[in-house]
C-alpha cells in the first residue's frame, strides 16, 4: 500500500476520504457494513470490524483504524459503539454516524429483547436453570481472565498504576461505593499522579 | 414490573450517567449496574443478575447489550429501549464531536497524561466486575470450580470463549453444578 508510507492524515475536519482509490461509503453502506459485523460478531466484534474496514472494503488504512480505535479507547462508554459513531461521522457527518450506530445496534437489540422475552417465560424451567447454572460461573470466569490479562502489564511497570488499580477494585468491588463518587476522587488523583510521574 | 414513567426516567438517568463513567467499556460498569439493580432498587435478585450477565456474554453482539436485558426485565420493551439508548447514545454523540477535533489534541502531552491516568482505573473497574460477578455466581463449590477453570483456560490459552461457555452449559445440563 503506497498511502501507508505517506505523511500523516491531514488535520482537515471536512471528513477526507480514507484513500484515493476507495469511494466514500454511502449511508446505506455504513448501515449494512455494521449490520453484517454484528451478524458475524460471535465472541467479540472488534476483529471483524477491523477485517471488514481495513482488509475487505479498504475504507481505512491500518494506521487510520488504529487512530480511530485510540480515540474510542480515550472516550468513555462502549468502545465499539463509539467506533461506529466516529467512523460514520468521518465518512458522512452526523447522519453517517447515526446510520453506522443504528446498523450496529439494531440486530443485537432485537436479539436481546427476544432473549428477555424467553427468559421471562422460561427462566424458571428446569433445563434453562441447569444450563445457566453452568454458564453464569463461566461468564464470571471470563471476566476474571479479562481483568487478569489487563492487569498483568500494569504490575510489571514502576509507578502508581498498580495502586490506583487496586484502590479502584477495592472501592467498587468490595466496598460497593457508588461509581460517581469513586470516579470523582480517583480520576483527578490518578491523572495528577501520572502528571507528576512524567516530570 | 409495570413500565410506569418514573421507572423509565430512573433507568434513563442512571444508565446515561453510567455510560459517561464507563471508562473501559461495558465491563467497567457491571458493579454499578449490580449495585443499582440488586442492592439499591431491588429490581432483581442476585441469581437473575448473573443469569442476564451470562446470557449477554453468550449471545453475539457487544457486551454492552447486558443493559438491554436489564431494561427489559425492569420495564418491558420500553425499558429495553430506554436503557440501550441511555447507555449507547450520549457517548456516541460525544464521539462524533470529539472525532472532529481528535487530530488537534491526540498528540498533546495533556491528552497522553490523562489517558495514562485513566487506564489503571478502567482496569481496576474490570477487576471490580470480576469480584462482584464471582461472588454473585459462585453459590457452591462446583460453580467456583467452573469459574476458576474458565478463568485459567481463558488466561493461558487462546481457546474461543464460546467453547468455554458451551462446555459450562453442558456441565450444567448434566447436573454437575
Amino acid at each position: 500500500m503506497s498511502e501507508t508510507a505517506a505523511s500523516p492524515s491531514p488535520p482537515s475536519s471536512a471528513s477526507p476520504p480514507p484513500s484515493a482509490a476507495t469511494p466514500v461509503p454511502s449511508h446505506a453502506d455504513l448501515f449494512l457494513a455494521f449490520f453484517k459485523i454484528t451478524l458475524s460478531g460471535f465472541g467479540g466484534t472488534l476483529p471483524w470490524t477491523r477485517r471488514m474496514f481495513v482488509e475487505q472494503k479498504r475504507w481505512l488504512t491500518a494506521e487510520e483504524f488504529n487512530d480511530v480505535y485510540a480515540l474510542c479507547q480515550f472516550l468513555p462508554g462502549p468502545n465499539i459503539v463509539n467506533l461506529t459513531s466516529v467512523f460514520g461521522s468521518r465518512m458522512r457527518g452526523a447522519t453517517g454516524a447515526m446510520a453506522a450506530w443504528a446498523g450496529f445496534l439494531l440486530l443485537p437489540f432485537g436479539l436481546m429483547v427476544a432473549a428477555g422475552v424467553f427468559y421471562q417465560h422460561f427462566g424458571d424451567a428446569a433445563a434453562v436453570r441447569h444450563v445457566l447454572g453452568g454458564v453464569a460461573p463461566a461468564a464470571a470466569g471470563l471476566i476474571v481472565a479479562t481483568a487478569a490479562k489487563m492487569a498483568t502489564p500494569m504490575f510489571r511497570s514502576f509507578g502508581p498504576a498498580p495502586f490506583v488499580l487496586l484502590a479502584t477494585a477495592f472501592a467498587i468491588g468490595l466496598m460497593r461505593w457508588p461509581l460517581v463518587w469513586v470516579m470523582l476522587v480517583m480520576a483527578p488523583t490518578s491523572v495528577a499522579l501520572a502528571w507528576w510521574m512524567r516530570r | 414490573m409495570k413500565a410506569d414513567g418514573d421507572i423509565l426516567v430512573t433507568l434513563a438517568v442512571q444508565f446515561a450517567i453510567m455510560s459517561l463513567l464507563a471508562l473501559g467499556g461495558a465491563n467497567a460498569v457491571v458493579p454499578e449496574i449490580h449495585r443499582q439493580a440488586v442492592e439499591l432498587r431491588g429490581w432483581m435478585n442476585e441469581r437473575e443478575f448473573t443469569d442476564m450477565f451470562a446470557i449477554s456474554q453468550a449471545a453475539p453482539g457487544p457486551n454492552v447489550m447486558l443493559v438491554t436485558l436489564i431494561g427489559y426485565h425492569v420495564a418491558g420493551f420500553a425499558g429495553a429501549l430506554v436503557t440501550t439508548l441511555a447507555m449507547c447514545g450520549p457517548t456516541a454523540v460525544l464521539a462524533h464531536f470529539l472525532g472532529r477535533v481528535w487530530d488537534r489534541f491526540k498528540l498533546a502531552p495533556w491528552r497522553v497524561t490523562v489517558q495514562a491516568g485513566l487506564v489503571p482505573i478502567s482496569v481496576g473497574l474490570v477487576g471490580a466486575s470480576a469480584i462482584v460477578l464471582t461472588r454473585a455466581a459462585d453459590r457452591n463449590w462446583a460453580a467456583a470450580v467452573i469459574t476458576a477453570a474458565t478463568a485459567a483456560t481463558a488466561y493461558w490459552t487462546r481457546l474461543s470463549p464460546l467453547w468455554l461457555i458451551g462446555l459450562a452449559g453442558l456441565a450444567g445440563l448434566a447436573g454437575l453444578v
